[in-house]
C-alpha cells in the first residue's frame, strides 16, 4: 500500500498546525476531520494544514477544509493550506479553492499571514 | 486486424478501507491503457469518487454489500465502470453548486461529481430498478483518426 496516512499536530504560540501525510480519502478524511474539530473544540482557530507529505486527496478530505473553516473563520481565525505538491494543488485548483482558501508555500509562509492580519476578535 | 480490447474487473466488500486497494487498481488499468503518470493520477481520483458514491451513498456503509469496478479499453477509449445494487443514488442528479456556497453551508460534502466529470471525458449514469445501478466514466485515449 503506497504512503500510509499520517497525522500529527505542532503549535507554535497560538497557531496550530495540523500536518497530513499520505493518502486522505473517505476513509482517512475522518481523522483529519477529527484533528481539526479538537482544535477548534479547544478555542484554537488559528489553523495551518501542513501537506508537505500529503500524496493524494479526494473530494472526502477537501470537504473537511470546506466544512469547518467558516467556523474557524467566525472566531477570527482561518485554516491556511501549504506545502502542496504540484499534484495534489491541482486538484485543489480544479474545484477552485484557491480563491476561498489562503494557500501558501510552507508553514512560515502561512505564519506570517497570520502575523500581517489584523487580529480580528470573535 | 482486430483491435485489442482488454478487460479487467475488481470485486471488494463495500467499506472505505478498500479505497485504497480500488486506487491501486484504477492505477494498474490506467498503466496497462498507457496512460501517463498525470493521467493515471487523475484516473485513481475519479474512480475513488465513484466508489466512494457508492460506498457511502448507494449502500450506506453495509459492508455486506459489494462494490464492483470493471474496466475496459481499446485503443481509443478506457471506460470504467462502477456497479452497485443498492438504492440507485445517481450522483449525475446532484446539482452542481459553487464552492463559496458550500463552504457558507459548512458542507463537507458535494464535490465528488464535480470532480468526476472535470477529470473524465464523460460521466453517465444508469439505474435498472431493483437490479443493477451502474456508473460509466470514459476517458479517451486518443482521438479517432479522420475519415
Amino acid at each position: 500500500m503506497r504512503d500510509p496516512f499520517v497525522l500529527d499536530t505542532s503549535y507554535q504560540g497560538d497557531l496550530a498546525i495540523i500536518h497530513i501525510g499520505g493518502f486522505v480519502d473517505a476513509h482517512t478524511a475522518r481523522q483529519f476531520e477529527q484533528a481539526i474539530q479538537q482544535e477548534l473544540a479547544a478555542g484554537r482557530h488559528r489553523l495551518i494544514v501542513e501537506c508537505g507529505k500529503l500524496t493524494y486527496i479526494s473530494s472526502a478530505g477537501l470537504g473537511v477544509f470546506m466544512g469547518f473553516v467558516e467556523e474557524a473563520r467566525d472566531h477570527g481565525g482561518d485554516i491556511k493550506v501549504c506545502g502542496l505538491i504540484p499534484r495534489v494543488r491541482e486538484v485543489f485548483d480544479m474545484l477552485g479553492f484557491s480563491s476561498v482558501f489562503d494557500i501558501v508555500e510552507d508553514v512560515p509562509a502561512a505564519a506570517r499571514r497570520y502575523a500581517d492580519a489584523p487580529r480580528k476578535e470573535a | 486486424m482486430g483491435i485489442i480490447e482488454r478487460k479487467f474487473r475488481l470485486q471488494v466488500p463495500s467499506t472505505t478501507e478498500n479505497l485504497a486497494m480500488i486506487r491501486e487498481f484504477a492505477a494498474h488499468v490506467g498503466s496497462q491503457a498507457g496512460l501517463d503518470d498525470g493521467a493515471i493520477s487523475k484516473l485513481e481520483l475519479a474512480v475513488d469518487e465513484a466508489c466512494t458514491n457508492v460506498i457511502e451513498h448507494a449502500y450506506g456503509s453495509d459492508v455486506s454489500k459489494e462494490v464492483t469496478v470493471r474496466a475496459v479499453f481499446d485503443e481509443e477509449v478506457l471506460q470504467v465502470i462502477v456497479e452497485d445494487t443498492g438504492l440507485g443514488f445517481d450522483p449525475t442528479a446532484v446539482p452542481a453548486e459553487d464552492l463559496r456556497t458550500l463552504v457558507a453551508e459548512r458542507r463537507t460534502g458535494g464535490l465528488g461529481m464535480q470532480l468526476m466529470k472535470s477529470l473524465m471525458d464523460e460521466v453517465h449514469y444508469e439505474i435498472t430498478p431493483g437490479q443493477r445501478n451502474e456508473l460509466r466514466m470514459i476517458k479517451r485515449l486518443r482521438k479517432p483518426s479522420a475519415s
